[in-house]
């Protein structure tokens, strides 16, 4: 479990405000930091991961004390053992895919652990090439391997799908799921794509000005915000679930949620991520001062 | 060729190399370091590095003849603990071009260091990397046409040095006086074809260099973006 009570002061394009975090965060939860950019999730992860300093509080993981500004305890991120997949991927330009692996070694003779992680990843046929050379989505792919040779017990993603494109996107979101399934380790993600939020997590903080302002899993975060309803809308199926005899389809269409009932003819030939346009012939137009 | 002429060019290329290579060995940390701090500090550090850029030649080897003379503290201090006489001697000349230089060195390995995406070095941390080994295996290997600049662009200043060498070194043949200061000497003895002989070997030279400089980096920088 991650214990965290921090506050750290952010310098934003608004001005100074304050970051403000306390939470617990269950080992195995896929969780996302959602917010627009300034908001502080990037800093907060950056904070989890060592690599800024919190003004003040507490940071401890599984019982062991990662940050206590009491105690004057600041755990640097050589000895956090997190993994860390970077925006930019910062893969190590002068190495080759293999080398960046082996880099993160702990045990230099554990070549076995590379091939094991290049076969997962399923980029062994990459080993030789250096990152120059590398789609944005091949660059994403070697990153999360060299996160994961450590064997980290949290892998902490700074928007690492932001630089590609959506069909490489939805790939790549279905790879991360299933890494975290197949490792069981507790991932954050930074993201503001609300589709990838509902593919990935099962928990969203929504942060705003350096504030978690809701908490939950990814319906109850988003779902309740508006009530729906409008003629045409085109919007990308995030999840379909059966509820008794009807399916319910939730709807992404302009960065909002929409419910939808469907019967079983009406999701036969419908996936997640599918493009879908929305349209309602009679309704009732609710209307709510705002 | 005559012996004298191919012992002055030895000793120009001898200081040039020395010098060299002991700014390599302090331009590494400096730039570094200077790329690193966030000191209010930083400003003075940066710009007592800068000053040989601007400061006449005169001026710097002006005072570092009065703090190298054995009759003042600093000077007799060196003489007594080390034996060592820094003004009219090769030592000298090492010291004072290796302050002289010292701009041509960090400068571009400070700018290396600086264009370098700052995720790389905190990927290394997070990988359980100390700074120093990720400095050796990642941050310079990656900026290898900032450390060949720094190395090229020194030698080929060192080389070229005048004002600062014939303030602190004199005109010492085989310990002191090297291809620039031969020039000067010899158009003052009216031996203007031994002159040119020297002229034209800088000249040469240093356009080799730069060339060599400018076709290095045009081909890293090729390899590592395309």
């Amino acid at each position: 479990m991650i214990q965290i009570n921090i506050t750290k002061p952010l310098h934003t394009a608004d001005g100074t405000i304050d970051l403000i975090v306390n939470k617990e965060i269950q080992n195995g939860d896929f969780l996302t930091l959602f917010g627009k950019s300034g908001s502080g999730k990037t800093t907060l992860l950056r904070i989890i991961a060592g690599l800024e300093t919190p003004q003040s509080g507490k940071i401890i993981v599984d019982d062991e004390v990662w940050f206590d500004s009491e105690k004057k305890v600041n755990l640097p991120p050589q000895k956090r053992g997190v993994g860390f997949v970077f925006q930019d991927y910062a893969l190590f330009p002068n190495m080759s895919v293999r080398q960046n692996l082996e880099y993160a070694l702990k045990d230099k003779k554990d070549t076995k652990k590379v091939d094991e992680i290049l076969e997962i990843m399923e980029i062994e046929n990459l080993s030789k090439m250096k990152p120059e050379h590398l789609s944005g989505g091949q660059k994403q792919r070697v990153a999360v391997a060299r996160s994961l040779m450590s064997s980290p017990k949290m892998l902490l993603l700074d928007e690492p799908l932001s630089a590609l494109d959506s069909a490489m996107r939805l790939k790549l979101q279905d790879e991360l799921h299933s890494i975290h399934q197949r490792f069981n380790i507790t991932s954050i993600l930074v993201s503001h794509d609300i589709s990838e939020v509902f593919r990935l997590s099962n928990r969203v903080f929504k942060i705003a000005l350096g504030q978690i302002t809701d908490d939950g899993s990814p319906s109850e975060v988003f779902s309740n915000q508006n009530i729906s309803g409008k003629f045409k809308v085109v919007g990308e199926v995030l999840s379909i679930q059966k509820s008794d005899i009807l399916y319910i389809v939730e709807i992404l269409a302009h960065n909002e949620i929409i419910k939808v009932t469907a019967v079983k003819s009406d999701i036969e030939a419908l996936n997640i991520g599918d493009k879908i346009l929305l349209s309602s012939k009679a309704f009732n137009p609710i209307l709510t001062k705002i | 060729m005559d012996e004298s002429f191919i012992q002055t060019m030895l000793l120009t290329f001898k200081l040039a190399g020395v010098t060299t290579v002991i700014l390599l060995c302090i331009g590494i940390p400096l730039g570094y370091f200077l790329s690193q701090t966030k000191s209010k500090f930083k400003p003075i550090a940066e710009t007592i590095v800068s000053m040989p850029l601007v400061l006449p030649p005169s001026v710097l080897g002006f005072y570092l003849l009065l703090a190298f003379s054995p009759k003042n503290g600093f000077g007799a201090w060196l003489d007594e603990t080390f034996s060592l006489r820094l003004v009219f001697s090769f030592e000298g000349l090492v010291v004072a071009s290796v302050i002289f230089s010292l701009p041509f060195m960090v400068h571009p390995i400070q700018s290396g260091f600086s264009a370098l995406s700052k995720s790389l070095s905190e990927a290394s941390y997070i990988l359980g990397k100390g700074k120093l080994q990720t400095l050796y295996s990642v941050l310079l290997p990656n900026m290898k046409p900032s450390i060949l600049t720094g190395i090229v662009i020194t030698f080929a200043h060192t080389v070229g040095e005048f004002g600062v060498v014939l303030m602190i070194g004199g005109n010492k043949a085989g310990e002191t006086k090297v291809a620039s200061i031969a020039i000067y000497d010899e158009v003052e003895a009216l031996n203007y074809g031994l002159a040119n002989q020297y002229a034209f070997t800088l000249f040469a030279i240093s356009f080799a260099i730069l060339l060599f400089v400018y076709m290095i980096n045009k081909s890293m920088v090729k390899s590592e973006f395309r």
